[in-house]
């Protein structure tokens, strides 16, 4: 066997689309059954089993899908509507998995969007995807027809609770994954994150109470009723639980998306599933494992590190969103941070002073510091740019940008430093002067 | 973040076209009446798909439409990176991913082959047909490197094949979207070890189920 998760127990079964898409597909691997059941034993026990299974939102922050719903207001006000916002707005570098949801089991998505809204007594749900993702709109806008057309969803559906789904796409900006910039945007605005609280449960979309939830934390629901809440805590740590997509990119041999239970140690996952390091596990330099934002690891952390949240957060990194770039041997660390702090100042939206100004002047030192022709001293000065800008935000776009940079300098400063001694080796020190052949 | 402004020269006028027009109608009821602005993005979506980019007469089309200030259509319009606010190739527009997942898998050899081929970042080649930008990962990390031409992924690319996809945009013809290294989407190439249970795919998933933790009927 590979990995530690059995096909058994996979909730994708169609994750690399060798199979039917469509409605009938989908009912074939299971989707859609006993929707009407679980449905008719209420919200409350609903919300109760999600807690119980211990799923922690799959967007990268890692906040217990359970609790967020239970934060919705119990009773719909008058012209107050509950909504349900699902953030497809994935485009955090490395994780390419909500993708593969959308185009291969988009009716998971929509079952559990139906689930979801009626746990939060929401009759109207928005999927918010990434504009740059045409084909995998398409596909959904042509799932949702199936479902209204096999009165899945809709008014007056088989599951007896009227419910709307509609489909909203972006425009190409990185910030709008922030659950609140998502929220402007939707509402046809400039995708700039709003000051919390209020939280969206209390005033989101239109000023109504609102949860935002990541595309695979939606899918799953379906399938976490269906076979037990006990079934799904029972993989992984405690407090890690689950099974969880994987999104190995970069210098493997075998690069793929996986579904593998939660925990799983880095080398089983590497070397069952992708092929092994690129010329081989020696050569594993170090992996970003969850999506740019997250600090680096070096290799020898690497080796029995079990991939889950905690784990990862005592290693001052992170899960994020399970999206794994692992760096051999022949990578040049410093051009590859430096390439994501100019991916953070791109995307940066400009409305907080220190990431708005602070995202640039990184990226520009980072530059340098690919040469080599930075100052030594600079370091420090990049270090402390990088502390101010991390957490005086109002969203973590400035933490995400601090965090790569850091997480460089904490295991690899000594590669920096031998840059910049280098560069200065051979070269006359005083500006300005050449040296002339002696004749 | 990414300072953008609006082309130098600018058409007179824009006109919808009866199918955008019937899209965009579309688009606008999917949401509460009153809330109509939130159909901004995708009818300047629309409006880049009839005409290519969108010019400064659109945004004024659209704010009209919408009943929005023009100011707030051209905000959305400078600050969202999939609009195109100069004309780009009529044939292809390549927008190559260049952020670190691509780039350690080759991103930068492949700008040099649209260097080459198609010419500078960001210029339409001599002959309008062609263009290409780099943009901020396009979320396809495990077919990296990869490139988007017009609306479709081109994955898995190595100079060779990208040099190919050109050609062939350029002979009029219609390059399939998707891997070219033979892969179907995301999995490991040609070693699939998962999800090889016929049991998944048979129908027994479909059969009724009980569900598990019910809670404990009351007595009656």
């Amino acid at each position: 066997m590979v990995g530690i998760l059995e096909d058994k127990d996979r909730i994708f079964l169609n994750l690399y689309g060798l199979h039917d898409w469509g409605l009938e597909g989908a009912k074939q691997r299971g989707c859609w059954n006993g929707v009407k059941d679980m449905l008719d034993l209420g919200p409350a026990w609903l919300i109760d089993q999600m807690k119980a299974s211990g799923l922690r939102g799959r967007g990268g922050a890692g906040f217990g899908t359970g609790l967020k719903w239970s934060f919705m207001p119990k009773e719909v006000k008058e012209g107050r509507p509950h909504y349900l916002v699902v953030n497809a707005d994935e485009s955090e570098p490395g994780t390419c998995k909500d993708r593969e949801i959308m185009r291969h089991d988009p009716h998971l998505l929509i079952e559990g969007c139906l689930i979801a809204s009626y746990a939060m007594q929401a009759h109207a749900c928005y999927i918010y995807i990434r504009g740059e993702y045409v084909r995998e709109r398409e596909i959904l806008e042509d799932a949702i027809a199936q479902a209204y057309k096999a009165k899945l969803i809709g008014k007056n559906n088989v599951h007896g609770w009227d419910f709307d789904l509609y489909v909203h796409h972006g425009g190409g900006a990185y910030i709008c994954g922030e659950e609140t910039a998502l929220l402007e945007s939707l509402e046809g605005k400039k995708g700039q994150p709003r000051l919390k609280p209020p939280f969206p449960a209390g005033a989101g979309l239109y000023g109504c109470p609102t949860t935002v939830n990541n595309v695979e934390s939606i899918a799953v629901v379906g399938t976490i009723l269906r076979r037990g809440a006990d079934w799904f805590s029972s993989f992984g740590r405690p407090n890690n639980t689950g099974t969880k997509l994987f999104c190995v990119s970069g210098h493997v041999n075998l690069p793929c998306n996986v579904e593998e239970a939660m925990s799983i140690p880095f080398r089983q996952l590497i070397e069952d599933h992708c092929g092994g390091i690129r010329g081989g596990w020696g050569n594993l330099k170090a992996v970003i494992p969850g999506g740019s934002s997250v600090a680096m690891i070096p290799a020898e952390q690497c080796e029995n590190l079990p991939m889950d949240f905690d784990a990862l957060r005592d290693l001052k990194s992170g899960l994020g969103t399970a999206a794994v770039i692992v760096m051999d041997k022949d990578t040049d660390l410093v051009r590859a941070i430096a390439r994501l702090a100019y991916f953070y100042k791109h995307e940066s939206c400009g409305q907080c002073t220190p990431c708005r100004e602070g995202t640039g002047w990184m990226w520009r030192v980072m530059e340098r510091m690919v040469t080599g022709e930075a100052d030594m001293k600079e370091i420090d000065t990049l270090l402390d740019v990088a502390s101010q800008v991390e957490g005086h935000t109002i969203c973590a776009l400035g933490d995400a940008a601090a965090w790569p940079i850091q997480g460089l300098f904490r295991h690899f400063r000594h590669e920096v430093e031998e840059r910049i001694a280098s560069y200065r080796t051979g070269r006359p020190h005083v500006q300005g002067a050449t040296l002339q052949a002696a004749e | 973040m990414s300072v953008r402004r609006l082309a130098k020269d600018q058409p007179a006028t824009f006109d919808f076209s009866k199918d955008t027009l019937k899209k965009a109608q579309w688009w606008i009821a999917k949401y509460p009446s009153h809330r109509k602005q939130s159909a901004v993005i995708p009818i300047l979506w629309l409006i880049q798909k009839q005409e290519g980019w969108v010019s400064e007469p659109a945004i004024r089309a659209v704010a009209a439409m919408l009943e929005m200030p023009v100011i707030r259509v051209l905000e959305v319009a400078t600050f969202y990176t999939m609009f195109q606010l100069e004309p780009v190739g009529a044939v292809a527009h390549v927008q190559l991913c260049g952020t670190t997942p691509c780039m350690l898998r080759g991103a930068n050899d492949l700008k040099a082959v649209l260097k080459d081929k198609i010419g500078p970042v960001m210029h339409r080649s001599a002959d309008g047909r062609f263009s290409w930008e780099e943009v901020e990962c396009l979320g396809a990390c495990c077919n990296a490197p990869m490139a988007a031409i017009n609306d479709y992924y081109y994955e898995d690319l190595t100079p060779e094949t990208l040099g190919q996809i050109l050609d062939d945009f350029a002979a009029g013809k219609k390059p399939k979207p998707g891997s070219y290294a033979g892969r179907k989407a995301s999995e490991p190439a040609g070693k699939i070890q998962t999800l090889t249970d016929p049991a998944l795919y048979d129908g027994s998933l479909a059969k009724p189920v009980k569900l598990p933790n019910q809670p404990a009927k009351e007595p009656a």
